[in-house]
């Protein structure tokens, strides 16, 4: 990739293969990745997240050969595989539990790029391919929870297509174009297996370019500034951080086994056990958790803008919730990356946060009363931290100041408690 | 487009018309090529040869109601007693959320009122028969209200347990946030007591 190749092919048939398919170089330059030598643990969750797609689409391979995609047997199937078929209870449960693992990660992943300002130039392409990639795990994810035929897989799919009736004038021809039919039926299943199949192979070449694309900027770092001396501020990505991400991968498949063996739907819903039912509506339609930030966001518009129904509002709220995220490297005008640096802009990433998991918690709510205003306040101050704060805090807050380089900021905290530390001993921890 | 591409007197040459030629012919098979991929997502035939149905109405008592699946929703069949018929009527249209009669039987702008609803293609305006589709038109939930026991909301029609809207006796949005009345299937009296639905 970017830096130079310090691979010498020693043996015959290295040196035979480097000239025609150098294939061996380009995995070696992949390990060897000069790569900044203050990264913390919220830095692993980029490893992490590679291995939660590669669970879900070995373990989503195996299911699907023994599910059946017809609105007649779909539920039926799925009780097969966890009765009948041998380890089936667990393949699938590690399945349904990855997709809530993998948006877990995701979500740590996208609040550790927005603290330390990782969209920021030259990792705009890096951040933009991220939200791609969260586009498509958000339909993946969706797709997928439809396929059991349960009560909430098919409200869900009914509520969620139904947003696209509210686009005007070719909304209702989209939802017909989506359904296949009248209603969520038979080929809308059938449509979604297909693209639940398809959709994590284009995830996996999204992330492909996604790391190509830091592998040509170089990683951000917590200091938030950039490698001035290889020798200095980097080390090898390999053993470094093969060895840090690997004991934090395991760690997290900790917390994933917890799940899977001690209490497997304990995330999911109960009514989904219940085969689906056109004629009856559960009384709560309730997405999975890691939609219900969005989902508090679509129910707080409440009311007509003008000629934009609450409906067709709610819809937009919800889809430019997302869409805001490509053009924040733009919307945030300071030049700092690294919030540790920025004393303002911390206080108010921590109030982001709260307003997050207040979304989360309010989208589980009935939309009634108190919780409606509740969740119109957290969505405003949603889309008032990239729309005023970020630009606005660039201009008006006077960061700390930067360390010189990598190197000077790791030996400067580590020198502070202590003035008697070792010169040039690697802080790498946090 | 450089000069060497051009004739001396500026009039498109061979190598040109070869390119607009190829990106043309490039563009319309590409079309021809997309077409179908979008449209077999479509309703196929087997789909829309059921988008009819008939029903019985004989066994449906005064204050009764069915649900009958239609393309794959559910209709509302509502047998009105002439109390609910008056409560209906006596509601003014000043007083509505949608002010426009969402009946596929006519042409979609007429007002709201209870005689616009419960037409059907035929005309003629069958009062005890309200036939609705009996999907909420906020987010496609099922509204409560149509078996016994249910509740009916506030209005005495329907209730939409998902994010509470009510509506009345002749399916009109009254409260809460879907935006439309309840639609009105394209539907035709056979006899006095079977309709035919689509």
């Amino acid at each position: 990739m970017s830096h130079v190749s310090n691979y010498n092919p020693s043996s015959g048939i290295e040196k035979w293969l480097d000239k025609r398919l150098p294939i061996i170089r380009m995995s070696a330059d992949f390990m060897d990745f000069p790569t900044p030598k203050n990264l913390n643990y919220w830095y692993t969750f980029g490893a992490i997240l590679a291995v939660c797609l590669v669970i879900q689409i070995i373990t989503g391979i195996v299911l699907a050969m023994h599910y059946t995609p017809h609105t007649d047997m779909a539920f039926q199937s799925v009780e097969h595989i966890m009765r009948d078929v041998n380890y089936g209870w667990l393949l699938r449960y590690i399945h349904a539990n990855g997709a809530s693992m993998f948006f877990l990660a995701v979500y740590i992943h996208m609040f550790r790029g927005l603290y330390y300002g990782s969209y920021k130039e030259p990792r705009e392409v890096v951040w933009m391919l991220g939200v791609v990639i969260f586009l498509l795990m958000m339909a993946t994810a969706f797709m997928g929870y439809v396929l059991p035929w349960g009560q909430m897989s098919y409200w869900g799919a009914t509520v969620i297509t139904n947003l696209f009736s509210a686009i005007p004038v070719v909304g209702e021809s989209i939802r017909t174009l989506l359904w296949g039919g009248f209603s969520v039926d038979n080929p809308t299943l059938n449509r979604f297996f297909s693209l639940h199949y398809l959709l994590p192979f284009a995830i996996f070449g999204v992330v492909a370019l996604h790391i190509w694309a830091f592998h040509t900027s170089g990683n951000n770092n917590p200091s938030g500034v950039e490698i001035k001396d290889v020798k200095k501020d980097a080390v090898p990505f390999h053993p470094y951080y093969t060895v840090k991400d690997g004991f934090a991968i395991v760690v997290f498949l900790i917390l994933f086994a917890a799940f899977v063996f001690f209490n497997p739907n304990g995330l999911g819903h109960p009514d989904n056990y219940i085969e689906a039912n056109p004629l009856s509506t559960p009384a709560h339609i309730v997405p999975e958790w890691y939609f219900l930030p969005f989902y508090a966001m679509l129910r707080a518009i409440t009311f007509d803008v003008g000629p934009i129904s609450s409906k067709l509002g709610g819809v937009l709220v919800m889809f430019s919730s997302i869409l805001i995220l490509f053009v924040l490297p733009w919307l945030d005008t300071s030049k700092v990356r690294s919030m540790r640096y920025r004393p303002v802009a911390k206080l108010w990433f921590v109030l982001f946060v709260i307003a997050c998991i207040a979304l989360g918690y309010l989208g589980g709510k009935p939309a009634e009363g108190i919780y409606v205003m509740w969740a119109q306040i957290a969505t405003a101050y949603y889309f008032a931290f990239f729309l005023i704060i970020l630009p606005l805090l660039g201009i008006l807050e006077t960061p700390k100041p930067l360390p010189r380089s990598i190197s000077e900021s790791v030996l400067h905290r580590s020198a502070k408690p202590e003035s008697s530390a070792a010169p040039g001993a690697p802080a790498a921890a946090e | 487009m450089t000069t060497s591409d051009m004739s001396d007197d500026g009039e498109p040459t061979r190598r040109d018309f070869i390119h607009i030629f190829g990106a043309a012919t490039a563009a319309a098979g590409a079309g021809a090529v997309l077409w179908p991929l979008v449209h077999q997502m479509n309703p196929d035939a087997s789909v829309l040869a059921l988008s009819t149905k008939e029903v019985d109405l004989s066994a449906v008592p005064e204050g009764q109601a069915i649900k009958v699946m239609w393309q794959g929703k559910p209709v509302f069949i509502r047998h009105r007693t002439p109390a609910e018929i008056e409560e209906a009527k006596s509601v003014a249209i000043a007083q509505l959320k949608d002010p426009v009669a969402r009946n596929a039987n006519l042409s979609g702008t007429e007002e709201a009122t209870d005689e616009n609803i419960v037409t059907g293609a035929s005309g003629e305006a069958h009062e005890p028969w309200l036939i609705l589709v009996g999907v909420c038109t906020h987010l496609g939930c099922i509204p409560l209200g149509t078996s016994a026991g249910e509740s009916r909301g506030d209005f005495g029609g329907w209730f939409c347990p998902c994010h509470g809207s009510h509506y009345d006796l002749a399916g009109r949005i009254r409260k809460g946030p879907a935006p439309e009345n309840l639609l009105v299937p394209p539907y035709q009296f056979v006899t006095d007591t079977v309709v035919k639905i689509g």
